[in-house]
């Protein structure tokens, strides 16, 4: 095992930076290929019904149309769509069925993007159109108990009659709403045969899924896929297998020659997944010292008529307080819709506003301050399985984050604190995210002049994945991150899991590091039996690879090319990493397209979360009521921080997003149509750099020898949760009003 | 975007000709006008407009874009672009409410590149009106129907509106134009004449896909504002869900005249609630002669939105814009104007 201090922690900047902000980077639609046609989705424009009739003359008209796909010449060529739980989902071309809005229904290829997209406006459909159900209260949705995935719902003690004989009781209902990842790089994929193997590239966060599926639906070999992805213009869990690009590879397969479709931003607002709009239950019981003795959580979920995905939030919030008694449930309710899917902290983010709202309202109940409450509930211990945390440093983040803040100057009263005519807020906020690991391998070479290469099918999604590479490698083998050369995003390499659950940097870095660890073994080995090394005889293990030397314990050394030269021309190591817990065929399965993960609360030794606090400040106007935030401190606990420069932006970016799911961001739907209003980016809002004057970022250093060899638990989708419930609580602070609903807009404190 | 044809006109009166296919507004006008695109290139995109031929309306040279300031009032030049006039120290001084609208309106790169003329001639935000697959809208299509009425409708017009079409304006410079009770000076096939602002815009009148009065290839060439000792004391407030880039739930251009207690002039816009560019003489007349309090702006405000119509999610609208309205006039009795203060 290597000791992660001595690894991490160097703020680097991106080694991929220069090639991002010049446009070098290669993006999936950016890879050239030879002699392409383009393709173009038409999508339906109801939500509800059946395609009776497709009138296809005018379309064909256009000039350069090669080719119209629809459910009558391809409907059987594919293998019925798979949702992200695993289960059914919505089908696209392989019926008349229209399942939602926007829903893909023919492939128009042709000779030119324009020509594709000309025709694609010609094609005429012809619909037996039925009621469409949108959403909670329109009248024809069905709403049943979900089936929990891994393990029941939480548990424990009796929590209805805790609460019926609690001293302080308080119970409120909560709504998210939907709300679209709107990645900046569209839904992209191009696809070129080459006899049997098919090459697709196309924006994945998991490119032995994207291979796997593709395969799977084509009905063909795994081996004959090839996917390609070597960045990823934001994903936050919209890019993983999807329906579409079996089209397009079929497309490929009719017209002879590759296909490249680039989808337009209102199209990825219905042929993408999204985040769920939720309503939410809580009761919690506490006695009057503020110790919560009941906690009672349900939530009801929207998702499409075939698919049960939900994301169940409650696995964290019974997770987040010391309390004897709690009970939960989760309930999905079927409708018209598209099938919803994971978006950045997919359960946390909509279930903690819910419970940290509720913590908000009871600490008032409680007339005790809000971070005192968290203080009086803190544990060691999962509430309900009664395993110990990993690591817990929840309160260090809430008191380092409080003082940075000036939580000292709240007055606790609501609707006092004034600067003229704008109403000051403070709120805060409980952040937590499961701290996940998957298996990786990873293939790594090093030569005599003291460059490494490392090849993984990992996913540069943003986050700085290539960077973190380089580290764990420059690091382990006493070299620069410029001798590092990194490839990812081809499913040609060695396999990883999806980048997902904030598992990425864990998985990554612990498998790089053991395969570096491998090839540090063999050249100490080499070296201690060799007449001409100073450390001949030396204790192998105590060797390091440090500042372009092997280096023995007592100082002697000998330059890493000699030691590297003598194990040949070039070194190099395979390596799999399998994190305790996980089947030992659990690369092999991922290899097949079926990722295991482990993390949270499925672990059977420790219960592996991150934890943070979000503090923020409000101003709301007294008599227009315009929100504004003038200024955010959040302070984070998530073991061994890689690269802290990353970790910074990771972290900030989290906490605008979570602002802007407070205040901004709700996909707008037509309710009698079931069809969604603001699918473009101008009327879906987000914050503007005026929104976002001031977010201060505080990484609370925590050493976690329990999580995972190196101690690292994954910030990637930790920023975001809880930000929404700190907003609402700093709004009540402000006005005295009570908002339940997200997102909060000047209407609803009038 | 369709197929069109793309011509450049070599001066105004020839653009005047070629722009002969213009219709008072109408989306399927067979020619519009292109000065700086920012509405006009969206909407092609989107295939609300499908002209069949494009005029470019290029810069036709200094003084079309020239801001002459004088004591009897201001000329803008209607190819003047939105930055250039809101950063004018002469029209931050004399017209606040001008520069402030100007500013607070869309990006600085919008800015940059949006000429005046074309900024009061942009397009309503209706999502049904910006999206063909939507069937029914009397503005896109006349006689197709409105599905705001009974859809999503939070930013949607609360006055001046009728069962045809509840759309919105969304400008804001043409707000403080009618505050001011601007004139616009017009190139056509006759020469040039001018009008009443406030007459630029029609009302729905059942016909809402007909949005201006300008005749066939008519083109905005200057604002002409009156001087009056109430644009000195003037000011634009915008309420909007984000701080910047986004357009008005509620807005106001004010201008008052004070004298001693007594307001002897007052002027009132309002944006992001009505049908059209909207002034409200009714609010003005309950200030004028009285002291500005906060009970007479309540009753200015209560008098502005007597008419007003909500259907469903704009509901909260008619208290926002009172609100709106009492805000923007105690702020602009507050502020401090320097020498000549009136």
């Amino acid at each position: 095992m290597r000791d992660a201090e001595n690894l991490f922690g160097i703020p680097t900047s991106r080694i991929d930076g220069v090639d991002k902000v010049t446009g070098a980077a290669r993006y999936a639609s950016d890879e050239p290929v030879v002699n392409p046609a383009y393709g173009y989705f038409v999508t339906s424009t109801i939500a509800r019904g059946r395609i009776s009739a497709f009138k296809l003359d005018r379309a064909k008209a256009v000039r350069g149309v090669l080719d119209i796909l629809t459910y009558q010449n391809v409907g059987n060529e594919a293998a019925p769509p798979v949702g992200p739980d695993g289960g059914p989902t919505t089908t696209t071309l392989e019926s008349d069925r229209i399942w939602h809005d926007g829903q893909i229904i023919a492939v128009v290829v042709a000779e030119t993007y324009e020509a594709a997209r000309e025709a694609a406006n010609r094609v005429e459909v012809v619909y037996v159109e039925e009621k469409p159900s949108a959403s909670f209260d329109s009248p024809g949705v069905e709403s049943v108990p979900h089936k929990p995935q891994k393990s029941p719902d939480p548990k424990k003690g009796d929590a209805a009659g805790a609460f019926a004989a609690a001293a302080v009781k308080f119970e409120a209902r909560y709504s998210t709403p939907t709300q679209h990842h709107n990645p900046i790089e569209l839904f992209t994929a191009t696809c070129a045969w080459d006899g049997p193997k098919l090459t697709v590239y196309e924006p994945s966060q998991f490119m032995w899924g994207t291979k796997n599926s593709v395969a799977a639906r084509l009905r063909v070999n795994p081996e004959q896929v090839r996917a390609v992805s070597r960045y990823i213009g934001g994903a936050f869990g919209s890019k993983g297998p999807n329906p579409r690009t079996v089209w397009v590879a079929i497309a490929a397969k009719r017209v002879g020659r590759p296909v490249k479709l680039v989808p337009t931003r209102d199209q990825s607002f219905t042929i993408a997944t999204y985040r769920a709009e939720t309503r939410q239950h809580i009761k919690l019981g506490a006695s009057a010292d503020g110790k919560l003795t009941s906690l009672i959580h349900e939530g009801w979920e929207v998702t499409s008529r075939p698919s049960g995905y939900n994301v169940s939030g409650v696995e964290s919030t019974a997770r987040m307080y010391a309390c004897p008694n709690i009970a939960t449930a989760v309930n999905v309710v079927h409708a018209d819709r598209n099938t919803p899917g994971y978006m950045r902290a997919p359960p946390e983010t909509p279930y903690m506003f819910a419970l940290e709202s509720a913590m908000d309202e009871l600490a008032y109940e409680l007339k005790m301050d809000p971070v005192e409450l968290r203080r009086v509930n803190d544990t060691q211990t999962d509430p309900v399985d009664g395993l110990p945390f990993s690591s817990r440093s929840l309160m260090q983040c809430f008191d380092q984050a409080a003082a940075k803040f000036g939580w000292r100057h709240r007055d606790a009263r609501p609707g006092v604190m004034r600067d003229g005519e704008w109403l000051i807020g403070f709120g805060c906020a409980t952040a937590c995210y499961p701290s996940n690991l998957g298996p990786a391998a990873v293939r790594v070479s090093l030569t005599p002049d003291g460059k490494a290469t490392v090849g993984l099918a990992g996913h540069e999604i943003g986050t700085g994945a290539y960077t973190l590479v380089a580290i764990s490698t420059a690091r382990s083998l006493g070299l620069h991150v410029d001798d590092v050369t990194v490839h990812m995003g081809d499913s040609d390499l060695p396999p990883i899991m999806v980048a997902g659950g904030s598992n990425n940097a864990a998985s990554a870095a612990n498998v790089v590091v053991k395969a570096c660890d491998e090839l540090k073994q063999r050249i100490a080995k080499a070296a201690v039996d060799a007449a001409d090394s100073p450390l001949r005889g030396a204790d192998a293990d105590k060797l390091t690879l440090t500042d372009g030397k092997l280096l023995g314990p007592s100082g002697e050394s000998e330059p890493l090319a000699r030691a590297v030269s003598r194990t040949g021309h070039r070194i190099e190591a395979y390596a799999e990493y399998i994190p305790e817990g996980l089947p030992p065929s659990a690369v092999a399965d991922m290899s097949k397209g079926n990722p295991l993960m482990l993390g949270g609360a499925g672990r059977k030794d420790v219960a592996a979360f991150a934890f943070g606090a979000h503090f923020v400040e409000v101003r709301v106007h007294s008599r227009t009521r315009e929100i504004r935030v003038p200024r955010v401190v959040s302070a984070f606990a998530a073991g061994t921080i890689v690269n802290p420069k990353a970790a910074y932006s990771q972290f900030m970016g989290g906490a605008i997003w979570g602002l802007s799911s407070a205040l901004l961001e709700e996909t707008e739907m037509d309710e009698g149509s079931a069809r969604y209003i603001n699918d473009n980016l101008a009327d879906y809002l987000i914050p503007v750099n005026a929104d976002v004057p001031s977010v201060e970022i505080i990484m609370v250093p925590e050493k976690d020898e329990r999580v995972n060899p190196l101690g690292i638990k994954g910030i990637g989708e930790i920023g975001i949760v809880g930000m929404n419930a700190a907003v609402a609580n700093a709004v009540f602070h402000a006005t005295g009003k009570r908002v339940r609903e997200l997102p909060i807009r000047a209407e609803k404190l009038l | 975007m369709r197929s069109f044809v793309f011509e450049r006109a070599a001066d105004l009166p020839q653009a005047v000709k070629l722009g002969a296919g213009t219709r008072q507004g109408q989306t399927d006008a067979p020619a519009q006008f292109l000065a700086g695109g920012t509405t006009l290139i969206d909407l092609m995109k989107l295939e609300v407009l499908t002209p069949q031929r494009v005029v470019h309306l290029q810069s036709p040279g200094a003084p079309w874009s020239a801001i002459e300031v004088s004591p009897n009032g201001a000329r803008l030049g209607a190819f003047a672009k939105m930055s250039t006039v809101a950063d004018d120290a002469r029209v931050l001084a004399q017209y606040p409410v001008i520069a402030q609208s100007l500013q607070l309106a869309a990006s600085a790169q919008i800015r940059n590149m949006a000429t005046l003329g074309g900024n009061v001639l942009q397009r309503t935000r209706c999502p049904y009106y910006r999206d063909p697959s939507w069937s029914a809208c009397n503005k896109r299509v006349p006689g197709s129907g409105c599905a705001a009425i009974h859809g999503f409708n939070r930013n949607h017009a609360i006055l001046g509106v009728d069962e045809n079409c509840i759309s919105q304006y969304p400008g804001d410079f043409a707000i403080a134009l009618i505050a001011l009770d601007a004139r616009v000076e017009l190139m056509g096939a006759e020469g040039t004449r001018l009008i009443p602002f406030a007459s630029l815009h029609t009302g729905v009148q059942s016909q809402p896909h007909i949005e201006t009065t300008l005749k066939p290839g008519e083109i905005i060439i200057a604002f002409h504002v009156p001087a009056g000792a109430w644009t000195r004391r003037s000011l634009y407030l915008k309420v909007r869900d984000r701080a910047s880039y986004e357009f008005a739930i509620a807005s106001a251009a004010v201008a008052l005249s004070i004298e001693g207690e007594e307001v002897r002039e007052a002027r009132i816009g309002l944006g992001g609630m009505a049908y059209r560019p909207w002034r409200s003489q009714e609010a003005e007349n309950i200030l004028i002669g009285n002291p500005l309090t906060e009970s007479s702006a309540a009753a200015a405000a209560a008098a502005a939105l007597k008419s007003a119509i909500g259907h469903g999610h704009n509901d909260y609208k008619p208290e926002l814009a009172r609100r709106t309205i009492v805000r923007a006039l105690l702020e602009a009795k507050a502020l401090q104007l320097s020498s000549g203060a009136s």
